[in-house]
């Protein structure tokens, strides 16, 4: 299929890539859901991306957030985490009753803390 | 001049409290700032003096507010503060006009029954002993309720009160021991000598036979002395540390002083005033419709007076300020918490039992580190209108809210601009909540932009917890109201007129719009105007909270619910048609745990709009909120 192609429809075919679970980095993850166990309820349903206030004015995508903290890929989403406004829009519109609000609050606080070495 | 050694715990336990408690209250005067120094001394040469001594009067004497919680609760307290002092006041009088000497040391006094054995048989000092026990009865009575309440709360209309620390508890115990040890003591003495009225007289007569009353009397004289000088000692780290440091607090607040955003001087007396009464635990949903009975007021204030790590506890609550609206000693419970979640990690040292005599507490006040950053902003448009409507991101969630707005605004032929149509920016109030003032300023920067640009004359709210930050935290030259103030203006002025609808509804006052900015009667004379408006039980100012407040980060949604469905059993006792609120999160929270249906006010008044079509309507005449709470 040529790139044209892919794009008629607005979506491309992603480069295939290797996750590599024993790499990741886990502390983030834990360091949230010791303190917001419901962290672990998301099934990625992108309800919080579609509502997010922040959302409309920049890259913050809390379903690719909360993926790759579980995968334990952090570095793409150094910055993202720092743009959530609090609002709580995702939390009110999650299906599974995640505390999604606490978990970007503690993610942002979590990711200040690796930068500095004391997760 | 006979002297006794059982005297000496209670001398040495007396002469350190009132010597700790002057040169504390000396200590915390020096730390506040000059602007409230200068308060404090204006303060007292002038009228706020006259009303710090009618409070003092009022509420560390009597309990008023305490009463007006539960009368039997405050009749406990009552008794025991104002009957102490009436028994302290009176056996001074006692001891100077019928002791061997004027003007004695307090020790004679409380100990009259001692040095006088044999007085008050006869005449006028008989009336005056009659007085004396009367007294002491009445404080016993007192005593005998605080005993059932520690076992059976429900008894005094409190759902659930405070549990103590260990210190607490002995403190809690030689105070319930002193006044016994005192009935025992000096009855025991009237039996040995035949004197006494009819509490101590009696009781001393049936206890002199059936044991040597003479020679066991010295052994509860002790008792009381010992008790006493216990409860003396133990004050300053206890909770009972509040009896001096109360009326140190009324006379700083009378004079204006406010606890302000940062920890200081005055916020440390306030935490050194709270009496772990445990109202604010009994009137906490989260404590009696979720469960959650460690986080409240009186237990963060305890934490934060024994230098216990309190952050989860600073975290975890609503912030509805109920707690804050009954609290009998005034203490500002909302600032207080929110001085807490402005504070940066600290490491938090339990502080060792003797330290917490130590009279300089250093204050230290860190800022939290910011996490957040809101650069990628880019400035807003500029749109000219008269009126501004902003919506939030919650009134976004429930888009009946902004329907029924806009068609307000049409039908009232305003020219407005939905300044967040498109989504705007967070009013940040949520981070302010989470104690990130220095990043809210960012986005209330943003925001304020677009209105000076906007060069409207009024901003119009259809979320209180965006209205509360507007009107506190922005720097605007636009009147700010929130919707139900707006819809109330226009039926005022005749713009917008309504039909009535022969309906009964119920209203829900939100947290941050009741409480949070005194917006009461606005809501009320437009519900008075549309539909029948039906009383509930917590109304005004005590309100429940739907429980989905933003204060609460950490809140689980499982007992967020259970709040929100505790406090709708509440509001649809009385099977009203409707739920009414003015809050798009309580809209939302309630929705989910209601069967009744729910509204918010904007889409009651669009409802009650007369429609196109000729149609029969009522108009009523509108009527105030008094008016309709008579009906």
């Amino acid at each position: 299929m040529s790139q044209g192609e892919a794009n008629r429809f607005g979506f491309t075919i992603n480069k295939s890539r290797l996750i590599n679970y024993d790499k990741g980095d886990q502390r983030v993850r834990n360091y949230i859901t010791e303190r917001e166990p419901s962290f672990r309820l998301c099934f990625s349903c992108g309800s919080c991306t579609a509502t997010c206030t922040a959302g409309s004015h920049t890259t913050i995508n809390l379903r690719r957030i909360n993926v790759l903290i579980r995968r334990g890929d952090l570095d793409p989403i150094r910055d993202e985490v720092t743009r959530c406004m609090l609002c709580g829009k995702c939390y009110l519109t999650c299906p599974r009753g995640v505390n999604t609000r606490n978990v970007l609050a503690l993610a942002a606080e979590a990711m200040k803390m690796r930068e500095r070495n004391e997760l | 001049m006979n002297f006794e050694p059982f005297v000496i715990p209670f001398n040495l336990g007396l002469y350190f409290i009132l010597i700790y408690t002057v040169v504390r209250c000396i200590m915390w005067f020096q730390g506040l700032s000059r602007a409230d120094k200068l308060r404090l001394q204006r303060g007292f040469f002038g009228r706020p003096f006259m009303q710090s001594i009618k409070e003092i009067l009022s509420e560390s004497l009597l309990h008023r507010r305490i009463f007006k919680v539960n009368p039997v609760l405050g009749y406990m307290h009552m008794s025991l503060a104002f009957g102490w002092f009436l028994l302290i006041l009176f056996g001074t009088i006692e001891a100077d006009y019928f002791g061997a000497h004027h003007l004695n040391p307090p020790s004679r006094a409380i100990f009259f029954r001692y040095f006088n054995p044999e007085h008050g048989a006869y005449g006028f000092a008989h009336i005056y002993g009659f007085w004396m026990d009367f007294l002491l009865a009445f404080i016993l009575s007192g005593l005998l309720l605080a005993m059932s309440k520690r076992f059976r709360p429900r008894t005094m209309g409190m759902k659930k009160t405070t549990k103590h620390t260990i210190v607490d508890r002995i403190a809690l115990t030689s105070l319930w021991l002193i006044f016994p040890s005192r009935l025992m003591a000096e009855s025991l003495t009237c039996g040995a000598n035949g004197s006494g009225s009819f509490l101590t007289g009696n009781l001393g007569a049936l206890l002199a036979s059936v044991m040597p009353a003479g020679e066991v009397a010295p052994l509860f004289w002790w008792l009381y002395s010992l008790s006493l000088g216990t409860f003396f000692v133990l004050l300053p780290v206890s909770r009972y540390f509040h009896i001096p440091v109360e009326m140190f607090l009324i006379f700083l607040r009378n004079s204006g002083i406010k606890s302000g955003d940062k920890a200081s001087s005055f916020t440390e007396v306030e935490l050194n005033a709270c009496s772990s009464c445990g109202v604010c635990i009994s009137t906490c949903q989260m404590s009696y419709a979720a469960g959650i009975n460690n986080i409240q007021s009186a237990y963060l204030i305890k934490g934060l007076r024994t230098g216990k790590d309190v952050s989860d506890i600073t975290m975890n609550c609503l912030m509805c300020g109920r707690c804050e609206e009954k609290c009998p000693v005034g203490i500002e419970l909302g600032p207080l918490r929110m001085i807490q979640r402005r504070e940066g990690k600290r490491i938090n040292e339990e502080i060792p039992f003797l330290s917490q005599y130590s009279l300089k507490r250093n204050i230290v006040s860190t800022e939290k580190e910011p996490t957040h950053s809101y650069k990628y902003l880019a400035p807003g448009k500029e749109v000219k209108a008269d009126v501004l409507f902003f919506a939030g991101c919650m009134t976004h969630l429930t888009p009946s809210i902004i329907v029924a707005m806009k068609k307000i605004f049409e039908e009232a032929g305003v020219n407005y601009h939905f300044m967040d149509a498109d989504g705007g920016v967070c009013c940040g109030r949520p981070l302010m909540l989470a104690g990130r003032d220095r990043e809210a300023r960012e986005l209330i920067n943003h925001n304020s932009e677009i209105i000076w640009k906007s060069g409207a004359k009024m901003l119009v709210t259809s979320c209180p917890i965006c209205y509360k930050v507007f009107r506190e935290s922005y720097y605007l030259d636009v009147e700010v109201l929130h919707h139900t103030q707006f819809i109330d203006m226009l039926i005022d002025e005749g713009a917008l007129r309504p039909g009535f609808m022969h309906e009964k509804v119920v209203y829900h006052d939100p947290c941050e719009l009741g409480r949070g900015s005194g917006v009461y009667d606005e809501p009320r004379n437009i519900i008075g105007y549309v539909a029948d408006l039906q009383q509930t039980v917590e109304d005004r100012s005590e309100a429940l909270c739907c429980g989905g407040s933003i204060g609460n980060l950490s809140l689980s949604s499982e007992k967020r619910s259970l709040i929100a469905k505790d406090a709708i059993s509440v509001l649809t006792k009385n099977n009203p048609s409707a739920v009414i609120t003015a809050c798009p999160l309580c809209k939302k929270t309630f929705s989910n745990a209601s069967e009744t249906k729910v509204m918010d006010i904007a889409e009651l008044v669009v409802k009650a709009l007369p429609s196109k079509t000729p149609k029969k309507v009522f108009i009523r005449q509108k009527k105030s909120a008094a008016e309709t709470v008579k009906n």
